[in-house]
């Protein structure tokens, strides 16, 4: 029989004030096991731990149960307490009475009540554990970061300056991601090649990073500190040790009438292309959607020119198979597709664009060399207008429910950056809100107001329609003045909204990291652990956890390397002692539990059994620990009955049924 | 057993799998979103280990209905484990409505982990849901009653 | 529950909007063709619905100005749907006397050449049952 202590906590008024604690004390003491039952304001507090302690010395208890908020929240802390008193931490329960009852519920009898049998099923749960010894598992000390954007390079410097191993998989054929379509940055405006390109430069020569670009993660198995990742390498149709990056081939190259990605579809490229002048590495792909040499079977031109002779056409996917110890997820994001914006003619005028489009045509790079300029006649806008929250701030479908947060200073950028070159160009910029919080964010703000001359109207434009003169209606509203406004402009920009990218889904599946409703991946604490997934050993880098500016970007990159470095500075680890277990008696060897089993944990081996009385050699299921993760499939599985899971065994959640239903 | 006519309270058993589902209901909780306290949780480290024993014994011990939630499909900390829950429970359920406990008392529901609101309104359905079907009294051993 | 309240929460009713969803963005009043008809503007609806002025709303030109071409309610971000709310505030002036249906038989005595055709219009998404 155990001798179990029950601790009841306030939690300040969080339990108290909907939950009779002295009446679940009362209750608890009832139960058969418990020797000792007291509340106390915070359990978690050291002098509520201290309780713990004490009453174990001075009962002997081999049991505990808190009741209390989540296990998710505390239970740690509450075993490591036992275990520094002395006794088995798996000998630990939680009842949650905080965020499954009085949170929830308003009425205090009844929440006491529910608080009562939540106690009573723990203490049933507990009567029946068993000591569990946590057992260790190797750390694979090389980190995979999953996107090289600037989140995902700056993870990965910051990995391998620690000294760990660090693989970039970038889908596209260059590391740089957004940051290297933008011109310049706020709130400092500095050239934003200028500042990324060093750090892809240091990237690509750091001794203990690799970079695979044009390469996609394929599939992940494995758990925290050993990851086993297939890295599919597409077909470059240019072999890398080769190519000199003289870039004659893009120049000969026939084909040259395909959008190009990285300048958002405003120009073209040609079939054998470098995104940008600057890509890392500077070895082009064939894009053999495009190449008529795929196509038609006849050109064939680049391998002529090709001095190095690099051109490849026969080139594989290639599966590159590595271990990690730890996951880094940058996948960034995209802006949002507009085909459900009417109103703001998108798709019918080539002079309304995106923010990110602008930056293209801003740049002394992109398909205009950096003169503004209208896509639809090249003539230089005399009236801009901005749009802001094209597609945030939505409730509906068509657009997302979040701020994107990066608009506002963006957006005062690009009015500022054209009141500066262009003076003689008007620029009105339509908000709901200016939102800029950020170090030296509001006065930059301001500045285009006061210095530059920027007209911000409060209020949403309705409708953007395209003139027979060539110009755009733009019809808004003004709140302030609480009139309409009726605006021909020659150029209409809009603010879109930002989205995770749509490969972080598939990502997120191989990782079984959760994601929540607008694909942003979800983390293991909002407050407290905001740069690691739930799940052990997969970190957070960037907008693929929520909108952020460069900088935040930069700070969660780094905080998610420190993390993972944390696991990979570690040589072991303690694994879940919850494992599943077979017992040998009843174990008749069929192999279902195997073949349910994700992990390959569960082995047969034959083995001489001494059945009362009745030695025989019998075929019967082992269960490998390290690789166990303790899911319970197999459990249900086994037709005799044999397969358990320690710390949720049948007996122990048969009796929290009873309990519950008593 | 009281034979006046009080007002009816189901006992309600939810099974929510530790990585998405209990911690749904953990947000629900943090974001204050009520639910009837006739819904007890619990955890299990996936939809995958509830046992379809467990099921018929809280029917017999006098459960009203009984909800298991794990994670979206595809979505499972340990990649297929709430696919076999689903497969266990069709089954399941199919032979508990042949014996009597209408296909209403059970539920298989997904429920992520930043799903709180899904959480809350899933257990208010659910509980309505079986205010409307009442008191089950298949499978119900007797001698459990007091 | 004054009057005041009671008829506020009969607009939110009948028009299925909850104002309080309003981010106050003027994208109704930015696409409102009829918006300088209007005395009190689309974006002001919520705001009368939700500081519960119904007399008002109930008193305005914009009642009748409006012509339920519910551009307002597609490109509203926020759900909020002004123009129903105009909507339900006809319905009460209609309902006055607590009238709550109309029979078929009545209306033709009910038709006047004056009266605006948006209310009939209205009048009859309203009241079919």
């Amino acid at each position: 029989m155990q001798r179990i202590g029950v601790f009841v906590c306030h939690c300040g008024s969080n339990i108290a004030a909907t939950v009779d604690v002295k009446k679940v004390v009362e209750m608890a003491a009832l139960e058969p096991g418990v020797v000792h039952a007291e509340d106390y304001q915070y359990m978690c507090s050291e002098a509520g731990q201290a309780k713990i302690a004490e009453a174990i010395h001075e009962k002997k208890l081999t049991g505990i149960v808190v009741c209390s908020c989540s296990p998710r929240m505390h239970e740690a802390t509450f075993r490591k307490a036992a275990e520094r008193a002395g006794i088995n931490p798996y000998m630990v329960e939680i009842a949650n009475i905080r965020e499954h009852c009085s949170w929830i519920h308003k009425d205090m009898e009844e929440a006491t009540k529910k608080a009562v049998i939540l106690a009573r099923a723990a203490i049933a749960k507990v009567n029946l554990n068993t000591p569990l010894q946590a057992g260790e598992s190797l750390v694979t000390k090389r980190a995979l970061v999953i996107g090289g954007g600037i989140a995902g390079i700056q993870t990965a410097l910051d990995i391998a300056d620690a000294g760990y191993e660090v693989d970039i998989v970038e889908k596209t054929p260059s590391i740089g991601g957004r940051m290297s379509q933008l011109d310049k940055t706020f709130p400092t405006l500095d050239c934003s090649a200028c500042i990324l390109t060093p750090k892809m430069v240091d990237a690509a020569a750091h001794e203990k990073i690799t970079i695979y670009t044009y390469s996609e993660v394929d599939k992940v198995t494995g758990f925290v500190g050993d990851f086993t990742v297939d890295i599919r390498k597409k077909a470059r149709s240019v072999d890398a040790t080769k190519c000199t990056g003289c870039g004659v081939c893009q120049e000969k190259c026939p084909s040259k009438k395909s959008l190009s990605e990285f300048n958002r579809g405003l120009n073209t490229r040609s079939a054998i292309y470098t995104p940008f002048a600057q890509a890392i590495p500077n070895v082009p792909v064939i894009d053999r959607d495009a190449c008529l040499k795929f196509k038609t079977g006849k050109c064939g031109l680049c391998e002529k020119v090709c001095q190095a002779g690099a051109i490849d056409y026969t080139q594989q996917d290639e599966i590159v198979t590595q271990k990690y110890g730890a996951i880094v997820v940058a996948t960034g994001f995209d802006t949002i597709k507009l085909d459900k914006y009417d109103e703001y003619a998108y798709n019918q005028s080539k002079d309304v664009i995106t923010s990110l489009e602008l930056e293209r045509i801003m740049n002394a790079a992109g398909p205009t060399k950096g003169h503004l300029e209208r896509l639809s006649d090249g003539k230089a806008p005399k009236e801009m207008v901005f749009i802001q929250c094209v597609g945030s701030r939505c409730s509906d479908d068509r657009g997302k429910s979040y701020c994107s947060k990066i608009c506002c200073m963006y957006t005062a950028k690009h009015a500022m950056l054209i009141r500066d070159k262009y003076p003689d160009v008007n620029v009105t910029v339509f908000y709901i809100d200016v939102r800029t919080p950020g170090k030296n964010f509001d006065e930059f703000y301001r500045r285009a107001v006061e210095e530059y001359g920027v007209n911000y109207i409060k209020g949403q434009v309705g409708k953007v329609a395209p003139l027979a003169n060539g110009k755009l209606l733009v019809q808004a509203s003004d709140l302030i003045d609480n009139k309409q406004i009726k605006k021909e402009a020659d150029m209409v920009v809009l603010a879109t909204a930002i989205e995770p990218d749509p490969s972080v889904r598939k990502i997120a599946t191989m990782l079984t990291a959760s994601i929540d409703t607008n694909n942003f991946l979800t983390e293991a604490h909002p407050k407290l652990r905001p740069v690691e997934s739930p799940t052990a050993g997969v970190f957070l880098s960037g907008v693929c956890q929520g909108p952020k500016d460069i900088p935040e970007t930069v700070a969660q990159a780094g905080a998610a390397a420190v993390k993972a470095i944390g696991l990979l500075a570690k040589d072991k680890l303690m694994t879940n002692p919850c494992t599943a277990k077979a017992d040998e008696l009843l174990c008749n060897g069929c192999s279902t539990c195997a073949n349910v089993c994700p992990y390959g944990a569960i082995t047969y081996e034959v083995k001489l059994i001494n059945d009362h009385g009745i030695r025989e050699e019998r075929r019967v299921a082992t269960v490998n620990n390290a690789l166990c993760q303790g899911c319970g499939a197999c459990t249900v599985a086994c037709p005799s009955g044999a397969m358990d899971l320690q710390g949720f065994s049948n007996r122990q959640i048969l009796a929290e049924v009873d309990a519950i239903c008593r | 057993m009281s034979i006046e006519n009080k007002e009816f309270r189901p006992k309600i058993v939810a099974f929510c799998c530790n990585w998405c589902s209990y911690a749904g209901a953990d947000l629900a909780g943090s974001s204050r979103l009520a639910y009837p306290a006739d819904v007890k949780i619990i955890r299990v480290p996936c939809s995958c280990r509830v046992n379809p024993m467990f099921i018929l014994r809280a029917f017999q011990k006098g459960a009203d209905g009984v909800i298991i939630c794990g994670c979206h499909p595809g979505d499972c900390h340990y990649s297929t484990g709430n696919y076999y829950a689903r497969r266990r429970m069709t089954l399941l359920f199919s032979m508990l409505d042949y014996i009597g406990i209408e296909n209403g008392r059970t539920r298989v529901e997904w429920v992520s982990a930043a799903e709180g609101v899904k959480f809350s309104t899933t257990m208010n359905e659910f509980v309505e849901k079986i205010h409307s079907l009442g008191e089950n009294v298949r499978l119900e051993d007797l001698r459990c009653k007091n | 529950m004054n009057k005041a309240t009671s008829q506020a929460e009969k607009i939110k009713e009948i028009s299925g909007v909850n104002p309080l969803k309003c981010m106050k963005c003027g994208k109704c009043s930015a696409t409102c063709p009829s918006f300088d008809e209007m005395d009190i503007k689309p974006h002001q609806f919520v705001s009368y619905v939700v500081n519960e002025d119904i007399e008002a709303l109930t008193n305005s030109k914009s009642l009748w100005k409006c012509l339920s071409c519910f551009a307002c309610v597609e490109r509203c971000p926020r759900d909020v749907k002004p123009a129903k709310l105009i909507d339900a505030a006809r319905q009460i002036v209609v309902r006055q006397k607590d009238q709550d249906y109309l029979s078929p038989n009545e209306i033709p005595e009910l038709l006047d050449p004056e009266l605006p055709q948006q209310l009939l219009v209205s009048a009859f998404r309203r009241y079919r049952r």
